[in-house]
């Protein structure tokens, strides 16, 4: 699972109101080199939950020196775009699990591919 | 029902131009989400045949010699889409074609390797224009040529039988959808991943999802137990890193996708989708056991999956456009496949909903009673409390709600054909 998919996800448990941003729990972590491509990191990054990005990366010991906040003009900066670039796509939680900030329930992630199906209970 | 819907779209058939009915192979296929989708390695594309032979000449010639080497046998063929082409101006297009460094033999039987010409002539079958909008040639790999994930029941045999149309379809759907580079696309009915294959070779990068772990995670080929686990995803991401996109890979998850796990936002520029057509237990969902109606449809254990219920088809597409007016972004597009049933159609069946508007709906016939329909949304306005709420009291009201009996009229139709209980052909063509 990398980052980018992480931002995006939230607990859909029955009755839960504050789902996002899911809290990871990962085992195994792989770093994996991908292309970068600066168009594409600058149109997702409005679609971004900032907060929810940076707590991630920390919470896998990937921060770095990515800021608490958006620089602004970040089209136009490189290197900025390039740390972003390897947060959102090149880190890759592959064991673990994902969490529920609320109910605590458990989403679990095999070979890099989390569960988010829910039992009956719960849907 | 609210009136100011917009209903205006095109309605129009689908022309095949097939030169060879040899062509019909049968293809050992259960369920949507094992169904084996083909795939077409796209090589060159254009709006003239002009700009195809540029774009071709582009092409890596080291890609290409593998598939053309003198003790090889291949074929070429030509697809059109809403239009017919005479045989002789197929002929005409195959020959034009000869500035590609084809060495082997040609076989119509038995070729190696299978090429495809696909013309697209837009969406409108009174107004066809002469030259194409849209030509693509590319190299159709046939699931068949991998491993096939076998089911426990009897062999069955699909109806279109022309499984590299539907890979070109893959590519009509990305172009419909104007999946462009760098845009973020979803499929929620992902399976083994063609459409996000196709829509990676336009430069989208690429997510999905499937409530069938087994299909998600590539498992049920024998020829992974013996093999050590190299890493995520050997089935999806594995066919990116086929045709070379695999940087396009975002992920995919096992899912629900009656139950969006994605946080209210536009995030999308494009969702395409083929969503299952509701026989037997190819539709599911995660669902108490007082929701179900027919107990015995489609439960069963799994470690992996709850237990499930029947999924209602005009379920499915209520929540599949409720689910694309939230995360769409504005001016993005919904592109998706309807099953009808034919005797019964009519243009109201379609499911609206008024955050997005229809585009376009084709039909692609399947049988003599069954069809399925291409249709084209696009976001127009976000989705506000008001609207939500309306919005279902109309989809509940929809005459789609009809097609929760397609599973039993396709039925009634093919007992007739076969006069087998067990016989279960497979309606998304595959």
């Amino acid at each position: 699972m990398k980052l980018l998919t992480h931002n995006m996800l939230t607990s859909h448990v029955k009755g839960v109101t504050k789902g996002y941003p899911l809290l990871i729990k990962a085992t195994e972590v792989k770093m994996n080199e991908v292309e970068f491509n600066p168009q594409f990191v600058s149109r997702m990054i409005p679609k971004l939950e900032w907060s929810a990005l940076i707590q991630a990366a920390e919470e896998l010991g990937h921060r770095q020196d990515l800021p608490g906040e958006l620089v602004p003009d970040y089209e136009k900066d490189e290197e900025f775009l390039k740390m972003v670039h390897r947060v959102l796509l090149e880190v890759e939680v592959i064991e673990g699990f994902l969490q529920c900030p609320e109910s605590g329930r458990e989403f679990p992630i095999t070979r890099g591919i989390p569960n988010m199906l829910l039992n009956e209970e719960e849907a | 029902m609210a009136t100011t819907l917009n209903r205006s779209c095109n309605q129009y058939l689908i022309h095949l131009a097939q030169d060879n009915l040899d062509f019909r192979l049968p293809v050992t296929s259960f369920m949507q989400h094992y169904s084996c989708r083909s795939a077409f390695e796209l090589w060159g594309h254009g709006q003239t045949h002009s700009e195809l032979k540029t774009s071709l000449l582009n092409y890596p010639l080291e890609n290409m010699l593998p598939f053309m080497h003198k003790d090889s046998t291949y074929k070429i063929n030509v697809y059109t889409f809403n239009k017919t082409l005479e045989f002789a101006d197929r002929i005409k297009r195959i020959d034009a074609l000869d500035y590609l460094p084809f060495e082997g033999a040609v076989s119509l039987k038995s070729p190696e390797h299978i090429f495809c010409l696909l013309e697209d002539y837009g969406t409108d079958p009174n107004n066809i224009p002469e030259h194409p909008n849209y030509i693509y040639f590319g190299r159709w790999i046939a699931d068949g040529q991998r491993e096939l994930i076998r089911s426990h029941s009897v062999k069955n045999r699909h109806f279109i039988g022309n499984t590299s149309m539907d890979a070109g379809l893959s590519f009509i759907m990305a172009n419909h959808a104007k999946v462009k580079e760098n845009d973020l696309v979803f499929d929620p009915f992902v399976g083994t991943g063609s459409l996000l294959v196709a829509c990676s070779q336009f430069g989208a990068y690429v997510c999905g999802t499937d409530i069938d772990f087994n299909t998600i995670h590539g498992k049920g080929r024998s020829s992974r137990k013996s093999q050590k686990w190299r890493g995520p995803d050997e089935n999806i991401r594995a066919n990116l890193r086929q045709y070379g996109t695999e940087k396009m890979y975002v992920d995919v998850m096992v899912s629900d996708a009656s139950k969006p796990v994605w946080r209210e936002a536009a995030l999308f520029d494009a969702i395409i989708t083929d969503p299952p057509y509701g026989i037997r237990e190819s539709t599911r969902r995660t669902g108490s056991h007082k929701d179900i109606s027919k107990p015995h449809d489609g439960i069963y254990v799994d470690s992996h999956v709850p237990v499930s219920q029947a999924y209602h088809l005009s379920d499915i597409f209520t929540d599949l456009l409720h689910s694309s007016a939230l995360h769409l972004v504005m001016g993005g597009r919904l592109v998706y496949w309807l099953p009808v049933y034919r005797p019964e159609y009519c243009e109201e069946m379609v499911p609206l909903h008024p955050c997005l508007r229809v585009i376009s709906n084709c039909e692609q016939t399947l049988s003599s009673h069954t069809a399925r329909r291409l249709i084209t949304m696009e976001k127009i306005k976000e989705p506000e409390e008001l609207d939500s709420l309306a919005h279902m009291e109309d989809l509940h009201l929809s005459p789609y709600q009809g097609h929760n009996a397609f599973r039993e009229k396709y039925f009634s139709g093919l007992n007739k054909r076969c006069g087998k209980e067990e016989d279960r052909p497979h309606v998304n063509g595959q």
